[in-house]
């Protein structure tokens, strides 16, 4: 366990070796909110009726969806992961005595969580200066908010472990570029990350639901922004743990067979 | 200590010849060539022993490194490393063992060389006083105590390498490869690591494999050269041996003013110069005192030197020997 909480000190102390990036990271996620959240606004007030959130439940959605932006985000910057496969420094870390899944894993998951802890309070605090109809509101009572904390983990595990599944497609694939573009595509869109689920057509939406992108961003969103409650929360939370075990465990199987025939590049 | 028997190992290559209309019809069908990186490859290292691996680029060798760490898994053959089979108890074995890729970093960019350390220190749960020990024992040999709070993508290629050898070292591995660890260095940082490593093997009898293209590694380092070709061992013995195999042609540089002397039956001439010769004799047919009053007699020598054939030399006739 140790080595995996090291892992984490490793890249928080990264992160902050770069303050520009910080900075920049901050301005980015509060003017992209803020510019939604305007476009929203013009689409409310030429046909609120059809939408099936309210305005205030929206600027929440977006809010919150900036904090946690990179928390939920599938294709993230772990360019040691892909530089392992694709230039052959998996050699290195094959010879350290851990698994690669674990290892990859928590590279990966401290890499967002680094960026996001330095990352998403500022926006938070941005969001909750800005004055009303734009600021975010929260409307949790504490039993929710736990919940909708566990949710956002579980989001967090479920992003991860379908990352983790990208990463070991491209032992089989060397063109990395193309696969994070797709997987971007698809993550973005079918999470809700683009437009929220809620308003997706009927039809596609009950596919949607079902999908493993369900569990990432839009389960934690949809809770805080109050378009689930109830028994429904713990319904959703279950969902989000099943999508997490059942990738997790197609990715440690997939990793054993993959590490069968692993060919170091470059030599 | 490690036995390699009998081991195969082949890759499969995706080739096409070049061109847009062939990269298109790669797109549709592709041919493969298969490759045999080792073929029935057998020798054994003992515990303590220092041994050279060489041979020609594409010979096999990283090949084989990487079957004893564990990473790739041979096709046929067995290699049992101090008990295991690396490639079958990954975990268990790299623990005892210490790698440095000299074409790559083990350690972290962007942050100070003692972070690395720290965290491989928590990677291999090493206990503090064994990392305090050896941390100071590898520190004050290589004279570095001030790179350890440099961030490695500032150190010079030379600083980085030696970090690279501490960094493999920390956790008492009792095997240590190296694989091509003086590549890219200048002569000073050269010598400083094959002393390090010499040093190393003596002091804490770590077994070390070295792969090489610098001759003079193996001439610093090793008693012991396994030389491989084309995926085959094609020597295995001492370097002592090794050399007096390969020629024993003595090496003459001569200086001279006056006619070009010509050559006696028994002398080759490598290179001619103005005024300068070198020229490589068969001692069999002609001893050195007698070559060198014979061209004393041609011409007016200014200067001779004598040396035996050079490992380079050496080893490039024995590729060429062996045909690799």
């Amino acid at each position: 366990m140790k080595k995996y909480i090291f892992i984490f000190r490793l890249r928080f102390m990264n992160s902050l070796q770069y303050r520009t990036v910080v900075l920049g990271g901050v301005l980015k996620g509060f003017i992209w909110g803020f510019m939604e959240i305007l476009m929203y606004k013009a689409l409310y007030e030429s046909s609120g009726s059809v939408f099936s959130m309210s305005f205030s439940q929206m600027v929440s959605y977006v809010w919150i969806q900036q904090v946690f932006m990179v928390l939920f985000r599938v294709v993230f910057a772990d360019g040691e992961i892909y530089s392992s496969i694709a230039e052959g420094t998996i050699a290195y870390d094959l010879v350290r005595p851990v698994g690669l899944y674990g290892w990859w894993f928590s590279q990966s998951a401290a890499n967002r969580l680094a960026f996001t802890i330095l990352n998403c309070i500022p926006v938070f605090l941005l969001a909750l200066l800005v004055p009303e109809p734009y600021r975010i509101s929260w409307n949790l009572t504490v039993g929710q908010s736990i919940i909708f904390i566990l949710s956002v983990l579980l989001a967090f595990l479920v992003v991860v472990s379908f990352a983790m599944l990208m990463y070991i497609s491209l032992f089989y694939i060397i063109a990395q570029r193309g696969v994070r573009i797709i997987v971007t595509a698809l993550t973005t869109f079918l999470s809700g990350g683009v437009v929220p689920l809620p308003f997706f057509p009927d039809k596609i939406r009950a596919i949607a639901q079902l999908l493993p992108f369900a569990a990432m961003q839009n389960t934690p969103l949809q809770i805080f922004c109050g378009n689930i409650t109830g028994v429904n929360m713990i319904k959703a939370v279950a969902f989000q743990a099943f999508w997490f075990v059942t990738l997790f465990l197609i990715g440690k199987a997939a990793m054993a067979v993959s590490l069968k025939k692993v060919i170091v590049q470059g030599g | 200590m490690i036995e390699f028997k009998n081991i195969s190992k082949t890759y499969k290559v995706a080739v096409r010849e070049g061109g847009m209309k062939n990269a298109m019809k790669s797109l549709f069908t592709r041919n493969y060539k298969t490759i045999h990186a080792l073929d029935d490859v057998s020798f054994q290292i003992g515990e303590g022993e220092m041994v050279g691996y060489i041979g020609p680029n594409g010979a096999g060798k990283s090949t084989t490194i990487k079957i004893m760490c564990g990473i790739l898994t041979p096709d046929s053959g067995q290699c049992v490393i101090d008990g295991r089979i690396p490639y079958k108890e990954r975990i268990a074995h790299v623990q005892q063992i210490g790698v440095v890729f000299g074409q790559r970093s083990q350690l972290w960019w962007d942050v100070p060389v003692i972070d690395s350390f720290e965290l491989i220190k928590d990677i291999y749960r090493i206990d503090d006083k064994t990392y305090r020990r050896n941390l100071n024992d590898l520190t004050d040999l290589l004279a570095m105590g001030d790179l350890l709070k440099t961030p490695t993508r500032n150190l010079s290629l030379g600083q980085r390498m030696r970090c690279e050898i501490v960094a493999s070292l920390l956790h008492d591995p009792k095997i240590l490869f190296l694989d091509e660890p003086t590549i890219g260095l200048d002569a000073v940082s050269k010598i400083s690591i094959r002393k390090f490593i010499k040093q190393v093997n003596e002091d804490r009898k770590t077994t070390v494999v070295l792969t090489t293209h610098d001759m003079q590694d193996i001439e610093a380092l090793t008693e012991r050269v396994i030389l491989i070709g084309k995926g085959k061992i094609l020597l295995d013995g001492k370097y002592n041996e090794l050399r007096k195999r390969a020629s024993n042609d003595k090496t003459l540089d001569i200086e001279y003013s006056g006619t070009i002397p010509e050559l006696h039956e028994g002398m080759k001439l490598i290179k001619a110069q103005e005024a300068q010769m070198t020229i490589s004799l068969n001692p069999d047919i002609m001893s050195v005192s007698e070559a060198i009053s014979y061209l004393a007699s041609h011409t007016t020598l200014m200067d001779v030197s004598v040396s035996d054939i050079s490992a380079e030399q050496m080893v490039a006739e024995l590729y060429k020997e062996y045909r690799i």
